[in-house]
């Protein structure tokens, strides 16, 4: 099992939920986050070109089991991209996940996904 | 380029000038109370516009709402510059084409009356400037239909559009002393405050709109939940309350009427949400805060024609009546899929078409007698239903066709419906490149 975490420009977060249930990775939680990339998101604010410090991004978490993981990661790669890819585009971290519970059936591993 | 527009809009002002002299002021004086109610009604519509803004910005999903809500500062901004150029003399000019609009060369620019006081007593540029307001909220109450998926652009060239060819003609009809509509049957076709000119006419545009540009993508599939109910309901209320200047202010008098026109306003939209509320509760066995709202709403829209002429009984009765059938509307609007996302036809359309009908059962019997005195002899409720329905069927035969017209046009020319992308990025990111809500989780 693995916890897959995707940060992700937060227009595009339409473009890759589509495309995940479409992949049929159904499962996902949504936030919305702030953070430093090597972007320099510009906004316009009162006609002035600005860069923020804290740039906006939606965080994706979504737990699969290991078939999962190579199609999860290349749907997202594919509809976070705006066009060829862009710095600001986002990233996806992968991480090991010990332990999966379904709180209503008490469910363990890789069933409770 | 630049400088043949600059040099063609001084000729324009050259010759609008040329009028502005030959003019003499009226020997009518100021009356400060009815003034000093004008202007307070005046500032009151202007309110429901950002009511309105929120009203709808809570309805749509949070990547949407700085888009819609600048639909409504946007009618603000392009009709409050447009309005004192050529609306106010489009819509209360003397009638010119037959009677189709008014036009009155010393009103651009509102110039030809800057020593004007009417015969209500008022300065007319309190009048003009009131009129403005509901020349603004408009078409800005049109933006509802079609929520969550135009282009900024072609929004505000459709509205400039339809406020010259459908607003200004349809007010002229009603309002304007030489209208057709306002000189049919005995006394006229009751309008007091705008159910024809406002709601019937945005209710009806927007639900052609709707149908023209078709559903939001993934609707009704889809669940496209309101992000934020609380501004929703804060809009709802600010609307309640500008609602008494654009009422009562359209009186234009600080008078018996006016006292009931505020009377009625009050009690046809309480009684709205009330109906609402309890059919909710016996339909779903939860009153919805939605509900509530577009109860006060469906109150409101129905009594602002009647506003003039119905006691507070009929007050109660069309807010009731107006509930039930606006609801109905959306339920029905469900069953048959058309996508009127904040069901500006639902509400503004339907429950403008109940009040403007309905009213005449409940109309006061000193206001049919002054009607029967007046063509010399009776003058039945089913003679004033034909007038209404002649001015409702008007209204809507008219809006419905000019604006196919102009959404055809505009379409075609600026585009008005959204790119798919740009769809789904939201409005905000790719009409505005701004984002409204900070850290509010994403719906």
């Amino acid at each position: 099992m693995k916890l897959i975490t995707a940060i992700i420009p937060p227009d595009r977060l339409d473009h890759v939920r589509e495309a995940l249930i479409q992949a049929d990775i159904t499962r996902i939680t949504v936030s919305r986050v702030t953070g430093h990339g090597r972007q320099e998101d510009i906004e316009f604010y009162r006609g002035q070109k600005i860069a923020p410090n804290l740039i906006p991004k939606v965080r994706l978490d979504i737990a699969v089991n290991d078939q999962f993981v190579d199609i999860t990661v290349d749907t997202i790669i594919n509809a976070a991209k705006h066009g060829v890819g862009e710095i600001g585009d986002g990233k996806i971290f992968i991480t090991s996940l010990e332990q999966c519970i379904r709180i209503r059936t008490n469910e363990r591993g890789g069933p409770a996904i | 380029m630049q400088k043949k527009i600059t040099s063609s809009l001084l000729l324009i002002l050259a010759v609008m000038m040329a009028y502005n002299t030959g003019w003499a002021a009226e020997e009518v004086v100021t009356d400060t109370g009815t003034t000093s109610w004008m202007l307070t009604s005046t500032a009151l519509v202007l309110l429901m516009v950002p009511g309105l803004a929120m009203f709808y910005g809570g309805l749509v999903r949070t990547k949407n709402v700085i888009g819609t809500m600048m639909h409504s500062f946007g009618a603000m901004v392009v009709i409050g510059v447009l309005w004192p150029m050529l609306g106010y003399a489009l819509s209360f000019g003397p009638s010119i084409l037959g009677g189709l609009v008014g036009w009155e060369p010393k009103y651009f620019m509102l110039q030809g009356i800057d020593d004007a006081i009417m015969s209500t007593q008022i300065p007319e540029y309190v009048f003009a400037m009131f009129q403005g307001k509901f020349a603004i909220i408009t078409p800005a109450l049109i933006a509802g239909a079609f929520a969550e998926r135009v282009n900024f652009k072609g929004y505000l060239a459709f509205i400039a559009l339809w406020s010259i060819f459908v607003y200004s003609p349809i007010c002229h009809w009603v309002w304007a002393a030489d209208g057709f509509l306002f000189n049919l049957g005995a006394m006229g076709a009751i309008d007091f405050a705008g159910g024809t000119v406002v709601h019937i006419s945005s209710g009806i545009t927007g639900l052609v709109a709707a149908l023209f540009l078709g559903a939001r993508k993934g609707y009704p599939r889809n669940a496209m939940s309101p992000s934020n109910l609380v501004m929703t309901l804060t809009g709802a209320g600010l609307l309640w309350v500008g609602w008494f200047g654009f009422n009562a202010g359209s009186a234009i008098a600080s008078n018996l009427a006016t006292a009931r026109a505020l009377t009625v306003t009050q009690m046809a939209a309480a009684s709205g949400a009330f109906t609402w509320m309890v059919v909710e509760l016996l339909h779903h066995g939860k009153a919805t805060s939605l509900g509530v709202a577009s109860g006060i709403l469906a109150g409101l829209v129905a009594i602002t024609p009647a506003a003039g002429v119905v006691p507070p009984a009929g007050a109660f009765a069309l807010g009731a009546i107006a509930a039930v059938i606006c609801y109905v509307a959306i339920l029905l609007k469900s069953k048959l899929g058309y996508d009127d996302s904040l069901d500006a036809f639902g509400v503004h359309g339907i429950g403008g078409i109940v009040g403007a009908l309905f009213l005449t059962f409940f109309i006061r019997s000193s206001w049919m007698a002054d009607a029967a005195a007046k063509v010399g002899g009776t003058w039945t409720v089913w003679q004033q239903f034909g007038v209404q329905a002649t001015a409702v069927g008007v209204t809507i035969a008219y809006a419905a066709a000019v604006s196919l017209v102009l959404l055809f046009i505009v379409e075609k020319t600026i585009g008005l419906r959204i790119k798919e992308n740009d769809e789904m990025s939201g409005l905000d990111h790719s009409m505005h490149g701004e984002q409204g809500y900070g850290l509010i989780n994403p719906n």
